[in-house]
């Protein structure tokens, strides 16, 4: 699947969801979604999955997708046993498996193709778990995905589709993460 | 100076007076057995705990943008291994990351920068060299820093470490 036809399908599907994403999904997400619900502001390479796990805790009325990476999250892993322990009912973990370090000059990752992320993810103790590689099956499951009760993960089986514009002052611009928290608190 | 410990009821009163009622640890033996285990029993507070410090910063972080006040607990080591999380997510990032750091085996009554062991002495030096405001908690009367700390890192947007020198009982 394209990636960005992913987070397009995801788009359409959206209500008022606080979307966390990082890196490749976040320079591609904030031009196929603008909204100051984005929250891009992660400051490190694998924290989203945490920054999203503070968010659902403090705001369980809303529901928070996380769109996290393959390098990402092997950069966290823990964070998976984290989030199962908290067990936010509203959030949803949704992992872009492209199976390279994309921003970094698309080294592949550790063992790429062959990590089975949502057995992980099941071991850790995720409720639900769900695997895309057809962009229609993924585009049918998002109703009951966003509204099911989770943690839910969701292993997305990306590669890049169009191109879209690095804005890295945007993604981790404290002006936005204001605006975010403007949002947020209004929401 | 008078000896005077410092009383675990105490630090959570004073943690409670700041507006704090999300606490993120990893356990951490100058604090956890009276403060953390008295806290995860204490039904005011939300305990999460995490594997790995720097996963704190960042849920500290959420919490705030979510409208929260929260205090991240841990050893003086797992600050040292989250000072990449400490100066993208709560520098840079401008988050007020509260911090609650045990220097495990410092010297009684010496400064940290004058103790024995090498870890312990580098901690005040790296927080200056990040530009993180800290304060040591040995004595009784340190609590009293807590709350205006706490309201400091919140009106600065700034992340602040308080550094507990010896166990709470």
């Amino acid at each position: 699947m394209k990636r960005d036809e992913c987070l397009k399908a995801l788009a359409r599907r959206r209500k008022d969801e606080i979307i966390v994403a990082v890196y490749t999904a976040a320079q591609e997400w904030i031009h196929i979604a603008p909204s100051d619900l984005n929250y891009t502001f992660t400051g490190a390479m694998g924290q989203g999955s945490s920054h999203a796990l503070g968010l659902a805790l403090g705001r369980p009325d809303k529901r928070v997708v996380v769109l996290d990476g393959d390098g990402s999250l092997l950069m966290n892993l823990g964070s998976l046993v984290t989030i199962a322990h908290a067990a936010p009912k509203n959030l949803v973990h949704c992992l872009c498996e492209n199976g390279t370090y994309e921003t970094n000059g698309a080294v592949p990752i550790p063992r790429a193709g062959e990590i089975k992320f949502t057995e992980l993810a099941k071991a850790a103790g995720y409720p639900k778990t769900y695997e895309f590689s057809e962009l229609q099956e993924w585009e049918q499951a998002l109703a009951i995905i966003l509204s099911e009760d989770g943690p839910v993960f969701v292993d997305l089986k990306v590669e890049p589709g169009e191109a879209y514009p690095e804005d890295f002052r945007r993604l981790y611009s404290i002006e936005y993460r204001d605006r975010f928290r403007e949002a947020l608190r209004k929401s | 100076m008078a000896d005077s410990p410092l009383k675990a009821a105490d630090i959570i009163r004073e943690i409670k007076l700041a507006g704090i009622r999300f606490v993120v640890a990893l356990p951490d033996r100058v604090t956890s057995h009276y403060l953390l285990k008295g806290m995860m029993n204490d039904s005011d507070f939300r305990v999460v705990q995490v594997c790995k410090e720097d996963e704190g910063i960042s849920i500290c972080s959420g919490l705030y943008a979510a409208g929260h006040r929260a205090l991240l607990m841990m050893q003086y080591t797992g600050l040292l291994d989250s000072v990449n999380a400490l100066r993208g997510v709560a520098v840079e990032g401008r988050n007020p990351v509260c911090m609650l750091v045990g220097l495990l085996g410092k010297e009684p009554g010496v400064l940290p920068i004058r103790d024995k062991r090498y870890g312990i002495r580098i901690v005040e030096p790296v927080l200056d060299a990040m530009g993180i405001a800290h304060h040591l908690i040995e004595q009784a009367t340190d609590v009293e820093k807590i709350v205006p700390a706490v309201e400091q890192a919140y009106a600065a947007s700034l992340p602040v470490a308080m550094l507990v020198g010896r166990e709470p009982r």
